[in-house]
């Protein structure tokens, strides 16, 4: 129940994003999702996209230099204390590297929370042990977002 | 040649290489010989020289055999210089039958000439080289030298071609065609700069081409300095094996001396080019063993003779005999000149022990490059690092515990306090001759 993101590391310079962008357009690759870290020197660009396989293949062509992450995407309702009601549980203790919320366009009633856990494997067992329902590839796919 | 121990890895022992194996007294004998009559042709033809040695109270008459080299002036690069274009030239411009010139980007250019024995010696020493490296007539060969004014394409050209090798002078640049060569010619050995060739092998990765799988047995490489690490670095991702050959423009070129098979120490046609070390700084002689400054004399070569050239290169002279079997005498790899060193903050720091330090950490060489900055009156080093797709993480703690350990590795080695700076893949200009390790942006107040 793990899904792939891509990690790109690009320069502290003006345009580096636009370039990534564009590359994958080109590619004919959607962004599912995507958030910055930054640091002084570079910058980290996460994204959740179509195909990420293609992706780190045509980013490693334009010169480009991605890798693969495992993420787990948690369905969380809506309502208020919805994140608070997750983090309760035991993975809730688990280290969490980040996390971004995933813009889930077509459900009003739940969002979807990405988390990079530090040990993602042990971090499913738990969820699921919860009840806290996974959101699997396919699914994320078909949340509407990127067409 | 009954008295000759041989041993070359292969086993072939060719007429061309006994200058390389002559009795030490023979050698001296040679020597001293050349000597005598290098220092009569420039005292009579070179004013410079002449008034140098006259500066000394010297007469050719003083130099009676090698020995006697130390009694010598010592010449410098600005000595050619200030004789620009033809000032140092021993012989009238018909005997010249070929120019060539540095580049010049420190200052005006330098001019070397050569008459026609001239080049046979440099065709000569170069092939030496050849041979000794274990290149032959069965070698298709691509020499990515700089063609030109630059002594590196010709000088590796002439003596590839003298060994009957086949030469393709494809020059330097165009690194998707070099690849394409390398890969449809069948090339079985390369020639060039260090720095260049690990770019070529970073593009043909890109492309998907693995150069360990192609037909390269082994490369000749020089022009810059490069440390042993580079070395292993080439040798495992090109499944080469890279010889260091050295040489300067203003002694000759390409093939002052060259490593053997077995890569420890690069041999000085020392019956052409005689080596010694001084201490740089009192300017006298060293013992072999010791570590100075390496200082050359053409004994030979005409149109342009030079005593007691100093090289500004680091080095020291091996005492013990190579398992090769070679009498001519062995300097330890340049790791450093003194030319390529900076100060920082009063400590004297050599790109090589960067280079050593990144390698030590990564286990793999990343392209970088040195930058020297003055920000509110401080001397700064800031080491941009190219990160690789392997280094690249996910998470900004995991890529500052990249730019952290380099950093240490670095500190450790130079021992002062230096910045690094992680940079995309292919952000750090490439060279396609020697490669430009150094930006200074000081402001010198």
């Amino acid at each position: 129940m793990k899904i792939q993101q891509l990690s790109v590391f690009v320069s502290n310079q003006p345009g580096r994003l636009h370039s990534v962008c564009r590359t994958l357009a080109e590619a004919g690759i959607n962004l599912l999702s995507i958030t910055l870290a930054d640091s002084d020197d570079f910058g980290l660009i996460r994204l959740i996209v179509s195909d990420s396989d293609k992706a780190v293949e045509v980013l490693e062509k334009s010169g480009i230099a991605s890798t693969i992450t495992e993420v787990i995407a948690c369905k969380v309702s809506a309502k208020r204390g919805g994140l608070a009601d997750l983090l309760a549980t035991p993975a809730g203790e688990l280290q969490i590297e980040y996390m971004y919320a995933f813009p889930a366009c077509r459900d009003p009633d739940y969002a979807i929370m990405i988390f990079r856990f530090h040990d993602p494997d042990k971090a499913v067992e738990l969820l699921q042990q919860s009840g806290v329902s996974l959101v699997s590839r396919r699914e994320i796919l078909n949340t509407g977002c990127g067409n | 040649m009954k008295n000759i121990s041989w041993n070359d890895q292969d086993g072939l022992f060719l007429p061309e290489m006994a200058l390389d194996f002559l009795p030490p007294e023979k050698l001296r004998e040679i020597q001293s010989q050349r000597l005598i009559a290098t220092v009569k042709l420039a005292y009579d033809h070179v004013p410079f020289f002449r008034a140098r040695m006259e500066e000394k109270g010297l007469t050719p008459g003083d130099i009676k055999g090698i020995d006697d080299i130390v009694l010598l002036p010592f010449s410098m690069k600005k000595d050619l210089r200030d004789t620009y274009p033809y000032g140092l030239f021993a012989v009238d411009m018909k005997e010249v039958v070929r120019l060539h010139a540095s580049s010049g980007t420190t200052g005006k250019p330098i001019v070397v000439g050569y008459t026609q024995e001239d080049m046979d010696v440099w065709t000569q020493a170069v092939k030496r080289g050849l041979l000794a490296t274990g290149f032959r007539n069965t070698d298709i060969v691509q020499n990515f030298y700089g063609y030109g004014l630059f002594t590196g394409g010709l000088g590796i050209h002439y003596g590839l071609e003298a060994l009957g090798a086949t030469v393709i002078p494809i020059s330097g640049g165009n690194t998707e065609r070099q690849i394409m060569v390398l890969k449809d010619f069948n090339v079985t050995a390369v020639g060039g700069t260090p720095s260049y060739f690990v770019h070529i092998i970073d593009v043909a990765d890109k492309m998907g081409i693995d150069i360990s799988r192609l037909n390269l047995k082994r490369g000749i490489f020089g022009a810059e300095p490069w440390s042993e690490g580079m070395r292993t670095y080439i040798q495992e991702r090109s499944g080469i094996k890279a010889f260091d050959i050295y040489g300067l423009s203003e002694i000759l070129g390409p093939g002052v001396g060259c490593e053997c098979e077995h890569q420890n120490g690069i041999h000085i046609f020392e019956d052409h080019f005689f080596p010694e070390i001084i201490d740089p700084e009192t300017l006298q002689p060293l013992p072999d063993g010791e570590e100075g400054e390496l200082v050359i004399s053409t004994i030979s070569k005409r149109a342009m003779p030079i005593l007691r050239y100093r090289t500004r290169d680091i080095t020291s002279i091996e005492t013990e005999k190579c398992i090769c079997g070679r009498t001519i005498r062995r300097i330890r790899r340049i790791g450093r000149r003194s030319d390529d060193m900076f100060i920082i903050r009063g400590v004297n720091v050599y790109p090589s022990q960067i280079e050593t330090a990144l390698l030590r950490a990564e286990k793999a060489l990343p392209h970088y490059q040195i930058v020297l900055e003055t920000k509110n009156n401080m001397d700064l080093v800031d080491i941009h690092v190219e990160v690789s797709r392997e280094m690249i993480s996910d998470t900004v703690s995991d890529m500052d515990a990249i730019s952290r350990r380099l950093r240490h590795a670095i500190e450790q080695v130079i021992g002062i306090s230096v910045a690094v700076t992680l940079r995309e893949p292919g952000s750090i200009p490439r060279s396609e001759g020697k490669a430009k390790r150094t930006i200074d942006n000081r402001q010198h107040i």
